[in-house]
């Protein structure tokens, strides 16, 4: 990164810092959580214990970090190595992140940066100026990937607290600062579980692993009775509205799965069609791993200059204008930007290698995505 | 402490503190060896061991919850705590393993019943449950109910896929099971309980009428000595992940731990298997050596890392399953057989 990009940024994210700091809070339990931090154009530092707003304000204007991470685990030890912390429990957190949704537009708003020649251009295989055949992607998000990540979440909220018994006001929502959300469980049962157990929470959640049994198809003798209805609760109830559609079909697709001599199989491969379409689309990896640092809710996002932000209302909350507190001061920069994007209500964009005066969360949001320089 | 009935001592005699239980009966260990009356106790309890040892249940004299005969009830805990004694005097740890799981097994359906026995008030079965295995069964109409925490930690250990989390009635954090399902869920922890009974046992350091016995069970042991023979072949995800290297292909991270965890567990060392990563796109000379030390526990915090499981690796998108790869768990077991000396 170029010199006065960096300067741009770490001034930008330094004023957000100090105006916004409201916004900004250590999570309960402080003092038993592991904290850490990114600068730009440098390593991580973490083991970092952190008791009380006033500490991590003084951390936050000493480092100007690019990114801020907290542990949704609580250890005895949060300062010590890995292995001295003394684990007791963690939150359970979901991440997801429209990148996993594989959507068809996403296409559509992705640049390809080329490793070469730093050239951005859209859906080609090699690089139009250089030939070279490395890039780097850089997404765009749109309103349609936040609204199918949006779904995700209404589905796994429902989940949450139908199947598993999370009460509602202990789950929280946040937007991820770049393509998603985090979707975090507090004071469940779940707290003590090791990395194992919440793997299989995971693969619940995904509906990953299915039998054709679990639905009342037997591989020997199967029996009608005994098939997934739709006024059942958990996935048999879910799975009857997805692959039966009306009360009425239900009876006479059942018949046919079990007047076919392949009709086991036949459901089996339907499972896994359904994955696809009714398994939430969380990454198993960040629901698994116990000792992770998330971004801590209230802090930017280095991918966007976008605010780790709360949802309360998930349904009206905007991204792009919700999560977007970098002021508006012109900023002349010199953009390549082959795709348009929308902040704070404003179209920006594209630029075909133009020197433009932008406000500046448009500037900073190019800068993280590195379709500019600043002029 | 959970009391116990005479009932109720037969049917869980790992419960029983023995010394206690003896005392209380007014015997000691040395009468059991010396008195002709008791012999026939020994060879209850031998016949309980071989019974163990052949993978089959022993049969008691409780019928329906009651003792055939009144006597029998007593003799029920005793063949159990004799059989302990001789089992300790022996020292055969393949046969205290087989008998831990068959005494599990048969506790197991007692528990079976007398859960399903249970009425609304707090009974055996379910203190049992709690108190030895942290698990909270309620009963709810059919079903027997435990929070979906307890399941996981339990069923975490199985590997059917009837036993994931998913294929079972989940509703408001809670499974539903039937007492059959319940109790099998602690089968293993069960036998680690009555395993550890027996390895914390005080016995006396040798009862010389007992060494009749004692000998005959060191060479029932022999017969279950397992020697373990390895075709020295790599698993198929072993032999992919090899292979993408060699044509210099890229191999995820996950792939790159899973051969470095895999090679360093036979026995390879670092330097030995660094060179196969030469060919990566990356190949950083000193990065993969820091990798592999990483793995190996030499630097860095001193964790060992082990193989992941082929459970692991199929979600992974890492695992290639042969037919040779049946009945095995983790990339390590490929390829070894276990024999018994029988």
């Amino acid at each position: 990164m170029l010199e006065k990009d960096l300067k741009l940024l770490e001034d930008s994210f330094k004023k957000y810092y100090f105006d916004h700091f409201d916004l900004i809070h250590v999570p309960d339990r402080p003092a038993e959580r592991e904290f850490g931090f990114q600068q730009f154009n440098s390593g991580m530092t973490r083991h970092l214990a952190i008791k009380n707003d006033k500490e991590l304000r003084l951390l936050l204007m000493n480092n100007i970090p690019s990114d801020v991470y907290c542990s949704n685990a609580y250890y005895s030890f949060p300062n010590l190595q890995m292995t001295e912390k003394d684990w007791k429990e963690a939150d359970l957190i979901f991440d997801i992140d429209s990148k996993d949704l594989h959507l068809n537009c996403r296409q559509d708003h992705t640049c390809i940066k080329c490793q070469s020649c730093n050239e951005v251009f859209v859906k080609d295989s090699k690089c139009p100026n250089c030939k070279s055949i490395k890039f780097d992607h850089r997404s765009l998000t749109c309103k349609n990937c936040i609204q199918s990540a949006k779904e995700e979440v209404k589905k796994l909220f429902h989940i949450l607290s139908n199947d598993l018994g999370v009460e509602q006001q202990n789950i929280q929502v946040f937007f991820s600062g770049n393509e998603g959300f985090h979707v975090y469980a507090y004071n469940t049962q779940f707290q003590k579980l090791g990395s194992r157990e919440r793997s299989e929470l995971v693969d619940y959640i995904m509906f990953r692993g299915v039998i054709p049994e679990t639905f009342g198809y037997k591989k020997s003798k199967p029996d009608k009775s005994s098939f997934l209805d739709f006024d059942e609760s958990g996935w048999r109830g879910r799975l009857a509205k997805h692959l039966f559609g009306s009360k009425s079909k239900r009876s006479k697709q059942i018949t046919q799965f079990l007047d076919n001599s392949n009709g086991y199989f036949a459901f089996q491969k339907k499972l896994e069609d359904a994955r696809n379409e009714i398994g939430i689309k969380i990454d198993p990896n960040v629901t698994m791993d116990i000792h992770r640092i998330f971004r801590l809710p209230g802090s930017l996002n280095s991918k966007s200059g976008l605010t780790k932000q709360i949802c309360n209302k998930i349904e009206e909350f905007n991204p792009f204008s919700d999560a977007c507190f970098i002021d508006d001061e012109p900023t002349t920069v010199l953009a390549n930007c082959p795709i348009s994007f929308e902040l704070k209500n404003k179209k920006y964009g594209p630029y075909q290698n133009e020197r433009v005066s932008i406000p500046k969360h448009a500037a900073i949001y190019m800068i993280c995505k590195g379709l500019v320089t600043s002029a | 402490m959970i009391n116990l009935g005479q009932d109720e001592m037969a049917k869980y005699p790992f419960l029983a503190d023995a010394g206690q239980y003896l005392k209380d009966k007014g015997f000691t260990l040395e009468q059991f060896a010396s008195d002709p009356d008791l012999k026939l106790i020994i060879d209850k309890a031998i016949h309980r061991i071989e019974t163990a040892a052949e993978g089959k249940i022993y049969r008691s004299d409780i019928v329906n919850d009651h003792a055939a005969k009144d006597a029998s009830l007593p003799r029920e805990v005793f063949s159990f705590l004799l059989a302990v004694v001789l089992l300790k005097l022996s020292g055969t740890h393949s046969l205290i393993r087989r008998f831990a799981l068959a005494e599990a097994r048969r506790a197991e359906k007692y528990l079976e019943k007398d859960l399903a026995d249970t009425s609304e008030q707090e009974d055996l079965a379910t203190q049992i449950l709690r108190d030895l295995f942290s698990m909270n069964v309620q009963k709810n109409n059919d079903y027997f109910v435990i929070p979906a925490s307890d399941y996981l930690k339990h069923s975490v250990s199985f590997h059917e896929r009837e036993w994931k989390l998913v294929n079972r009635k989940v509703e408001n954090g809670l499974v539903f099971l039937t007492s059959h399902e319940t109790v099998r869920l602690v089968r293993k922890e069960l036998g680690n309980y009555i395993n550890t009974k027996i390895q914390n046992a005080s016995v006396p350091s040798m009862i010389d009428s007992f060494s009749e016995s004692i000998k005959r069970l060191t060479s029932l042991s022999k017969k279950f000595a397992t020697t373990t023979i390895s075709s020295g072949e790599y698993p198929p995800c072993i032999k992919h992940a090899i292979e993408v290297l060699e044509k210099g292909e890229n191999l995820p991270h996950s792939g790159r731990f899973l051969l470095g965890t895999f090679l360093l567990s036979i026995g390879q060392s670092v330097e030995q298997i660094a060179p196969l990563f030469k060919n990566a796109p990356d190949y950083n000379e000193k990065i993969t050596l820091y990798q592999l030390n990483h793995l190996a526990g030499i630097s860095g915090s001193g964790t060992k890392y082990s193989c992941p499981s082929c459970e692991k690796l199929q979600s992974q998108n890492l695992c290639f399953a042969t037919p040779q790869c049946n009945g095995i768990i983790n990339p390590l077991q490929f390829g070894k057989k276990k024999t018994l000396n029988a």
